[in-house]
């Protein structure tokens, strides 16, 4: 690096810090690689130029193009000093509302279960099982919601195995030989290759989509399904999560730390549509469009939890879910309202989609989502 | 040393240009960036808008070898980083045995010389950072989102280090870093830690003025006329919602074919005649036919000017 002039040196350091910061308040991980290397950049670009300012910013700081409109912003409130910019930002966390009410919740959770801790703890966990295996998720309140998690957690959510192209070392012969591994045996015999080695396909787990409905009609559902797509995500891998609503955001991310509470409140944060309008067929049509037919939904199973209810055209729908039905491996479609005696997919919605639907089930309690699991384990049953 | 080192954006600007390759100011301060830090390039956006071109034209630019490595699941090692020719090792072993030498000599000694540097098959990450390259090699990591995850774990030590540890004789380490250029059609979420050592950009679709140029230089036959509607007709299939909206690669095959059909301008029948050069799914071309084609018509005219 050159160090002719340490002045300038000093004030870029101090520039990039100050940037990087910013950004960071805005909510956007920057590592301290990163920043490093904005630093470089900017030395080695100099920072005369707007966009070549811009541009090293965004080749080093940004590494998803979701954020990239968040660092326009900064980027414009913190070179141009826009005020008003600046007011904008403030107004991404508008979602802070939602997270005191969550917090309250949290709070109230704790008491109840501070209370009902003086009982055996397996008794209760024991008889809450029995209790809650069928009841409905809209009759639920916090403590029992919060109970259910933990039971959901216990549930096993695997996705089923597929043939990999990976090839794995098998005590069968037969297959493709191994010629790494019979050289090395080899060698212990004085090069004759007496013992041979083969290869096999090996599997891996098949990925498991969730479409998860958030809108208004779903919302007594909703926060009990998303801690079940919750406990699948912190599971394992190759699971992906996004939420239907009046749009489509892509919440894996905020539900795959390990802390499902704090998940939960970023993934609510991160949907600022919960409980808005349902543009279901839509959101559908988003999803094949950026994330299914590139290939996330190709060879996956992918699961709806959702009601079917949609104020768009019942043909976006049927077209859409057409769409998905090619590239998916399995469409299952959880509504928990096919429970209720009586139910007939009368939505449009629902009607539209369901010629495309190779699993049509209940998710309303504990019970219909363990056997969703035991579906998506593909254990036996055939679809 | 005597190969190409860009010293300002304008530099490679006009480098890639000569390879017939136009640039935006973005893709060019990246791609400027990534020269001079030494660092890789990963490169995420719609398919079709010239991402792998980018590897291509500056190998041609730079005169550095164009090494590929296509990714596909299954990917490993072997295939990627290197392979022992177990064929001729054991031929070694075949040989030394006839010769008597396999019981005097050493068992030790006897695998010193199966894992020799002339038994080694290198793949595409080895041959990056081994060979006395004189021009850095461009290294192009095509599609790293079909490999499954796995595989990014032997990149890590390849992109931070430029090296390559062999177990059985060392490390291989480069005297010039390769350029390295990652694409991803984002099929998947590439880890982190891979992120993180490249600089990043997002390749959008050229703006009208941009892809006529593209286009202009890719095709021959056709003229500017032509060109020019083929640009605006494919803005304008991307504006409605496609399936698979057209990238540029797309926009140059239809105004190849429309000139190999002999056409100076975009009318409803030679839309129909080569449509399939463009949209390729039923869907998407139905949208387009059955739509007001007239209405069409007349907005590309405006655009093109």
């Amino acid at each position: 690096m050159t160090s002719v002039d340490t002045a300038p040196t000093t004030s870029i350091e101090r520039i990039a810090v100050a940037f990087v910061a910013a950004l960071r308040q805005v909510g956007i991980d920057v590592p301290v690689g990163s920043a490093l290397r904005y630093h470089e950049a900017l030395s080695t670009i100099g920072v005369n130029s707007r966009t070549s300012v811009y541009w090293a910013g965004r080749a080093t700081l940004v590494h998803d193009p979701e954020a990239i409109g968040i660092y326009d912003y900064v980027f414009a409130a913190f070179w141009e000093a826009k005020a008003v910019v600046l007011d904008t930002i403030g107004v991404i966390d508008e979602q802070e509302v939602m997270l005191a009410v969550e917090d309250e919740d949290a709070d109230d959770d704790a008491e109840e279960l501070g209370e009902e801790t003086d009982l055996p703890v397996i008794t209760l966990r024991y008889s809450r099982h029995e209790l809650l295996g069928g009841k409905d998720f809209s009759d639920y309140d916090d403590a029992e919601l919060d109970e259910a998690q933990r039971l959901m957690q216990r549930m096993a959510v695997v996705g089923g195995r597929r043939p990999s192209r990976r090839r794995v070392p098998t005590r069968h012969t037969g297959g493709r030989p191994d010629l790494a591994r019979t050289v090395r045996r080899a060698l212990r015999s004085g090069g004759e290759p007496i013992e041979r080695r083969f290869t096999t396909h090996g599997d891996r787990l098949r990925r498991v989509v969730f479409l998860l409905d958030v809108s208004g009609s779903m919302e007594t559902y909703a926060r009990a399904l998303a801690r079940f797509v919750q406990a699948a995500v912190a599971g394992r891998r190759r699971v992906e999560v996004f939420t239907l609503g009046t749009r489509l955001t892509r919440v894996t991310r905020e539900l795959s730390g390990r802390n499902p509470d704090r998940a939960l409140t970023q993934a609510t944060d991160a949907v600022q549509d919960w409980s808005g309008g349902t543009r279901l067929g839509e959101s559908l049509r988003v999803f094949n469009d950026e994330w299914g037919q590139r290939g996330m939904a190709r060879g996956a199973t992918v699961v709806l939890l959702s009601d079917g209810w949609d104020r768009g055209a019942p043909e976006v729908m049927a077209e859409q879910m057409g769409r998905l039905h090619r590239i998916a491996h399995k469409v299952i479609w959880v509504n928990p309202l096919k429970a209720s005696p009586g139910y007939e997919p009368l939505a449009q919605g629902m009607a539209a989609a369901l010629p495309y639907v190779d699993r049509f089930i209940e998710g309303h309690c504990l019970d219909s989502l363990e056997v969703l699991a035991e579906l998506l384990a593909e254990k036996g049953a055939p679809a | 040393m005597g190969f190409v080192e860009p010293e300002n954006v304008e530099d490679v600007g006009a480098g890639l240009t000569a390879q017939g390759y136009f640039a935006s100011e973005g893709l060019a301060t990246a791609m400027f960036l990534a020269m001079s830090l030494r660092r890789p390039l990963f490169l995420e956006g719609e398919p079709g808008v010239g991402k792998t071109e980018l590897a291509k034209s500056l190998a041609t630019w730079t005169g550095g070898q164009l090494i590929r490595l296509q990714c596909y699941e299954g990917l490993d090692a072997a295939q990627a980083v290197y392979e022992w020719d177990y064929t001729r090792q054991l031929l070694h072993l075949r040989t030394a045995e006839a010769s008597g030498r396999a019981s005097s000599t050493a068992e030790g000694e006897l695998e010193d010389e199966l894992y020799d540097e002339r038994f080694l098959v290198k793949r595409p990450l080895l041959q990056a950072v081994s060979e006395g390259h004189d021009v850095p090699p461009v290294l192009l990591i095509d599609e790293v989102d079909r490999a499954d995850d796995e595989f990014e774990a032997f990149l890590l030590e390849v992109l931070s280090d430029y090296a390559v540890t062999v177990p059985e004789i060392g490390r291989f380490s480069a005297d010039v870093p390769p350029r390295v250029i990652i694409t991803s059609n984002r099929t998947r979420d590439v880890h982190d830690a891979l992120k993180r050592r490249c600089l990043y950009h997002w390749v959008n679709h050229p703006d009208f003025e941009l892809e006529v140029t593209i286009v202009a230089s890719r095709t021959t036959g056709a003229c500017e006329t032509l060109v020019r509607q083929v640009a605006a007709a494919a803005e304008e299939f991307r504006s409605v919602g496609l399936y698979k909206p057209p990238g540029v690669a797309e926009s140059i095959d239809w105004a190849d074919a429309l000139a190999r059909l002999g056409a100076t301008e975009l009318t409803a029948d030679t839309i129909q005649a080569t449509l399939g050069a463009v949209l390729k799914y039923r869907e998407d071309q139905e949208r387009v036919t059955d739509n007001d084609m007239a209405a069409l018509i007349q907005r590309v005219m405006a655009r093109a000017g």
